[in-house]
């Protein structure tokens, strides 16, 4: 078994920028179908045109229209592509300067092999039908082949006011996978967890109990040790009534999301305070964990449904004031 | 200028760290070992600062759980780059040169494993007109490797020197992630996987952490009796667009060299290349002379952890100072594609 609990996450975002004078000329071009560069102040043609001019940092200005033929200055065979490229099987990066440029752009061909492949060997852009006015309007393939193109799932998508408008705007999803790693301290949180079982660890220096646990004490920066078993009770030190409605929200609102300190813990956790008008939550309320039936348990604190009014008396201000 | 030095050295460089992206348990151990080598406590450290990235963790503010590792509780004067914590090195030292601090403790950690490494890093590029289409760090790295091919700058067989050179000498380092020469032959006669590289041409996805301990003057001296006295530090960076550059060179490499008034007297260089061509650019950029010791560690093809393979390299270089086997060394950091950001670090006995 690992040591720690490991679990595959994505992280998934939409990078949406606007792209300027000059940028949006060039992606303007590639959606109509045709290359345009610049040309920078030491005379040379540069596609896709540099913002600003890298010698006298002058708004670049002179614009140029290339063919979309072009020839390979350096390549390289990618055998194991990865989500989001050009091609999701085999396929060649290269370098292609395109006729009448100076400086290369980087881009996919659609080869066969890495034998059809060659320095000095010429390329022609394959347009998509469909064209957005994104960099993966195109993708080149050897002069001469003539296969029709798709754009895979995923591509970008720019913005416009209206048909026929310069593009303003690019819209790049991405999309990251991960293996997450609990800590090996977390790791024992969460089993505990699946056994109804709320485990801490104690700072061998400053004794205070962490839940969940850390690795390290934040104030003596030393790894915590041993196991602390703690009561499922607890008392509520802060609150907030949520009123606004969120995307991915669960329970209608209003609710209490609270901090629970929970007995014998020097760190409050927080939950969801149920079984009590939202109005009548307050500091100091004792409260106890209502746990899910035990055939629904996880290695998760969703375990706990949420924390409900034991009945007691508020506690004492004195036992968790230095706990805010 | 204030005479700084770095005085305390650690590392931790793994296939496959089997904990969260945090690291703050990793680091833990190395802050330890770094007030082991110092004889000081946390309040002997005026200044914090660390580099690492969130999007190798996959998660927002990865930095802020790490810093458990070092007590922050009363607050401390800390800071953060998302960056190799070499660049977090240069911050340290500046702080210490505005006369505000005299000590600094700098960490880096990232867990390569997490995600996937090469398409993760493609998020470092022009986000218009490169990113959409993921170009992954081995692919731009092979596009720079054949330009110099072509160009007759080095070859295959230059490129598997390297590797062979740098594994043997990894056959020494307890922490390298991937060792033990064989022959060029042997090198070449193994498949391409991005060609013109092939797997050992390219750094090992690791896992790691490093931290390293920087002190003005005398608290230096309290610590060793040969610190390893920062004499120049200089870093440079290239412009995106990888087009405009020529890829063969390393212009920033070579300005940054520059700025610290040139390598000459240099023994031992630890050269933060990681992929087996880069050094051979290096070389020439930071106009390393034929008999400059390189990557004596085993450099970055034996083991690179993400923001941390730079501070490494540097930590390194200050050892063979502590230890009497050279007076003069530099520690090379890089970041970005194809070398495209650099920052040298000379250090001195004296
Ligand atoms: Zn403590």
């Amino acid at each position: 078994m690992s040591r720690t609990l490991q679990a595959p996450v994505t992280v998934a975002f939409d990078y949406t920028r606007s792209v300027g004078p000059v940028l949006g000329r060039f992606l303007t071009g590639l959606r109509e179908g045709r290359f345009v560069g610049a040309r920078t102040s030491d005379g040379r043609v540069v596609v896709p045109p540099p913002e600003f001019d890298p010698l006298t940092h002058r708004a670049t200005a002179d614009f140029v229209d290339l063919p979309d033929t072009g020839t390979v200055t350096s390549w390289t065979w990618v055998s194991e592509p990865v989500a989001g490229q050009p091609f999701d099987r085999p396929f060649a990066f290269a370098l292609v300067t395109l006729d009448g440029a100076d400086a290369p752009i980087l881009h996919a061909v659609d080869a066969a092999g890495p034998e059809e492949m060659s320095t000095g060997m010429r390329v022609r852009a394959r347009w998509a039908e469909e064209r957005a006015g994104v960099i993966t309007d195109f993708v080149f393939e050897p002069d001469g082949s003539s296969e029709v193109s798709r754009l895979g799932t995923g591509a970008p998508r720019t913005s416009t006011t209206e048909e026929g408008d310069a593009v303003s705007g690019i819209i790049t999803p991405v999309s990251l996978d991960y293996v997450y790693a609990a800590s090996p301290e977390e790791s024992a949180f969460f089993r505990g967890l699946s056994e109804g079982r709320i485990l801490g660890q104690r700072c061998p220096k400053c004794q205070k109990v962490y839940v969940p646990p850390r690795p390290a004490c934040p104030v003596d920066g030393v790894p915590t040790e041993g196991e602390i078993e703690l009561s499922d009770t607890g008392t509520v030190t802060t609150f907030c009534i949520v009123n606004v409605p969120f995307q991915g929200q669960k329970i209608k609102p209003p609710y209490v999301a609270a901090y629970v300190l929970l007995d014998g813990a020097d760190i409050a956790i927080q939950h969801l305070i149920l079984d009590i008008p939202a109005d009548e939550v307050r500091m100091g309320l004792r409260v106890k964990a209502v746990w899910k039936p035990r055939e629904e348990w996880g290695t998760t604190i969703e375990n706990i449904s949420h924390f409900a009014p034991t009945g007691d008396p508020d506690a004492d201000y004195e036992t968790y004031k230095q706990h805010l | 200028m204030r005479d700084v030095a770095v005085v305390g050295f650690a590392q931790r460089q793994m296939t496959d760290y089997d904990g969260s992206p945090q690291c703050a348990e990793l680091l833990v151990p190395l802050l330890a070992e770094c007030y082991e080598q110092t004889g000081w406590t946390k309040k002997d450290i005026g200044f914090w600062c660390s580099g690492s990235s969130d999007y190798l963790a996959g998660r927002a503010f990865s930095f802020v759980s790490a810093i458990d590792a070092i007590g922050v509780l009363p607050p401390v004067n800390e800071s953060h780059v998302e960056m190799d914590a070499a660049w977090a090195l240069y911050e340290a030292w500046l702080k210490i040169q505005t006369g505000e601090v005299d000590t600094a403790l700098v960490y880096g950690f990232g867990k390569s494993s997490a995600g996937v490494l090469r398409r993760t890093l493609a998020l470092q590029l022009d986000p218009y007109t490169m990113t959409p289409l993921w170009p992954d760090t081995v692919s731009i790295a092979a596009l720079q490797a054949r330009l110099g091919i072509d160009a007759g700058l080095w070859d295959e067989r230059a490129m598997a020197e390297v590797v062979d050179r740098s594994l043997t000498d990894a056959e020494k380092n307890e922490y390298a992630v991937r060792a033990g020469g064989s022959s060029v032959e042997d090198l070449l006669a193994r498949p391409m996987f991005a060609d013109p590289l092939r797997k050992h041409d390219c750094a090992p996805v690791t896992d790691g952490a490093a931290a390293i301990v920087l002190a003005a003057g005398d608290r230096a001296r309290e610590v060793r009796d040969r610190p390893a006295w920062i004499t120049g530090l200089g870093h440079v960076s290239d412009g995106l667009h990888l087009g405009t550059r020529d890829l063969t060179q390393s212009e920033s490499a070579e300005r940054a060299a520059a700025s610290v008034g040139g390598l000459d007297g240099v023994e031992i260089a630890e050269v933060h290349a990681p992929f087996s061509h880069q050094e051979v650019i290096l070389r020439g950029a930071l106009g390393l002379a034929d008999d400059v010791r390189i990557n004596p560690s085993g450099g970055p093809l034996a083991g690179n952890p993400m923001f941390t393979g730079g501070a490494i390299r540097i930590g390194e270089a200050a050892r063979r100072v502590w230890d009497g086997t050279a007076d003069k060394v530099a520690g090379h950091a890089t970041s970005g594609p194809a070398l495209q950001q650099n920052l040298v670090c000379v250090m001195e006995a004296k």
